[in-house]
């Protein structure tokens, strides 16, 4: 195939989001709202929403966990956007960002010069158990189901099968989860913003409010380590390898790249999108990768001309912690079966040769899954303006990169994004 | 057009009589379990059912402690898990299933590799009885 190019090219001039957790009384609408407001205050020169021209929402299921389909046009309602045109955008975990793709598209071919791109989910509503069946349906419901899987059992596995091929040691994927939450600790937007320090002084306080023995751990990795502290959820994987059942919304502003001076100081140029498929888990040739991944950065790569070892931070899929060490490797940051080298040695934290997950990551942050590929964004642009805080980057870094996965990789989207 | 019809019905029917029932492109030769009703390598729509020896060894597992609910219904949670994983097939296909005769309490013992024969469970009870594929170590 020869190369793909945008007809049009795409820029970024603003974006919000909701606090991610769980925010019982509050509907999807309500976070998108949320999100909404903090967009229109992100806009350097202002903007009047009404030059908005159409919507684009990732949602995965509103359907099973707020027993609401149809959820874009009530977003557009209830932000005064009707009757543009709102589309809902489902691909599981990856609808935030197919449905920056298609916002981007919808820009590149020239139908639109200004497109509101968000992403909503509510998850906590709902017992554990039908959050648990409810994200099942992502997964082939006719052959992987059936034999007992769950998601964090589906990641596991291929856990165990990268531990087989390149001899990982079962402390490497604690120590991503460790990492995230050091990340997320410096984000006011996270659901779980602790270290896992404070999260062990929080353990021993409530011991001793309870009058129950105080449990003691050396250090942070004996905490992750215990099984009463970190339980297995699907072995190898525990409670702090998993992203959480989380609530949230966030919203980004596209504009042609003419138009983005009349809207920001600071615009971000998306020069890069991918976007690939693939069928069940059982159907691929590897258990250590995910071909899909390969697939839609190869294609980001080659749209925007530059080369893995120039992207300065990434946002990637982490929801499992397993997923971040393979998505490390399938965006080419490392070579396959190094990247749980690059992770123990602390190359992906942030003061490391490749930052990933300055945010927090899904795990700290919070996946709430329609919404998570647009909230990745979020942290690009704040990283990319200087305007991420206390974990701001050194540097003035200008090029980063997004990577969203749905399923377990049946669908997956790669975008680069570039200040000038 | 294949004069067998290549389902989930058809694939969970044979499973019911204790068989594992790939289909198989008479164009090119490429074998599909499940069984698939058309070829998505070279698109061929001849099919013809060919019957798999059940025996394959384990590429990926998991045990897992919190369970779906059609598994807590069959009896399992945290007090007891039970192991799913990713088995490759002699003939070739891989496909997902749960994974008997392992040790769950030590997970780490389980080895990539082993081999495994096909099993058939029954979940559910009367009419919502339903055969599903498990392997054996």
């Amino acid at each position: 195939m020869s190369k793909r190019t945008l007809g049009r090219k795409v820029a970024l001039v603003g974006a919000g989001m909701s606090k991610f957790g769980a925010f019982p009384g509050k509907s999807t609408r309500d976070l998108f709202v949320d999100a909404f407001q903090e967009m229109l205050a992100s806009v350097d020169k202002g903007f009047d929403p009404r030059d908005i021209e159409a919507l684009f929402i990732g949602n995965f299921s509103s359907d099973l966990f707020e027993n609401q389909g149809h959820t874009a046009p009530i977003m557009a309602d209830w932000v005064g956007l009707t009757p543009r045109p709102a589309t809902r955008v489902e691909d599981a975990c990856a609808s935030g960002g197919v449905a920056l793709r298609q916002g981007i598209q919808a820009i590149a071919s020239g139908l639109y010069d200004i497109v509101l791109v968000g992403g909503i989910e509510k998850m906590t509503d709902l017992p554990i158990e039908r959050v648990t069946d409810t994200l099942a349906i992502a997964a082939d419901a006719l052959y992987e189901v059936p034999a007992g899987f769950t998601f964090p059992g589906l990641y596991a596995s291929m856990a165990t099968a990268y531990m087989a091929e390149y001899g990982a040691p079962l402390d490497v994927f604690l120590k991503v989860g460790y990492k995230n939450h050091e990340n997320g600790a410096l984000n006011a937007k996270a659901q779980f913003g602790q270290r896992i320090a404070d999260i062990m002084e929080i353990r021993k306080k409530s011991a001793i409010k309870k009058g129950l023995p105080v449990p003691t751990w050396e250090d942070e990795m004996a905490f992750l380590r215990d099984e009463r502290a970190n339980p297995i959820i699907a072995w190898p994987m525990r409670l702090y390898d998993c992203s959480p059942v989380s609530d949230g919304a966030a919203v980004v502003i596209l504009v042609s790249e003419e138009l983005a001076k009349r809207f920001s100081d600071a615009p971000l140029y998306i020069i890069g999108s991918g976007q690939a498929s693939d069928g069940a888990t059982h159907s691929r040739p590897t258990m250590t990768s995910l071909p899909a991944a390969k697939h839609a950065a190869a294609q980001a790569y080659e749209m925007a001309g530059v080369r893995p070892a120039d992207i300065q931070l990434a946002e990637v899929h982490d929801c499992f912690t397993v997923a971040e060490i393979i998505a490390s490797e399938d965006l080419g940051f490392f070579a396959a079966g190094q990247g749980w080298r690059a992770a123990a040695e602390g190359q992906t934290a942030r003061n490391g040769a490749h930052p990933i997950n300055t945010s927090g990551g899904l795990k700290s942050k919070g996946h709430p899954v329609g919404a998570s590929g647009v909230g990745q964004v979020l942290e690009i642009w704040k990283q990319l303006r200087g305007e991420a805080g206390e974990r701001q980057l050194p540097g003035n870094p200008t090029l980063g990169l997004t990577h969203n996965v749905g399923g377990t990789g049946q669908t997956c989207t790669v975008h680069i994004f570039e200040r000038r | 057009m294949s004069e067998v019809e290549f389902t989930h019905t058809s694939h969970y029917l044979a499973l019911g009589e204790k068989k594992l029932v790939a289909s198989r492109c008479k164009a090119c030769g490429k074998l599909y379990f499940p069984a698939r009703p058309m070829c998505p390598e070279c698109y061929g729509k001849d099919m013809e059912a060919v019957e798999l020896s059940g025996k394959g060894t384990l590429a990926a597992y998991s045990v897992i402690y919190i369970a779906p609910s059609a598994m807590i219904q069959a009896g399992y949670d945290r007090k007891n898990p039970y192991c799913a994983g990713v088995v490759k097939l002699e003939e070739g296909p891989s496909i997902c299933a749960q994974i008997l005769g392992v040790d769950m309490a030590h997970p780490e013992t389980i080895v990539i590799g082993t081999p495994v024969r096909a099993t058939f469970l029954t979940r559910g009870e009367g009419e919502a009885a339903r055969t599903f594929l498990g392997f054996e170590v």
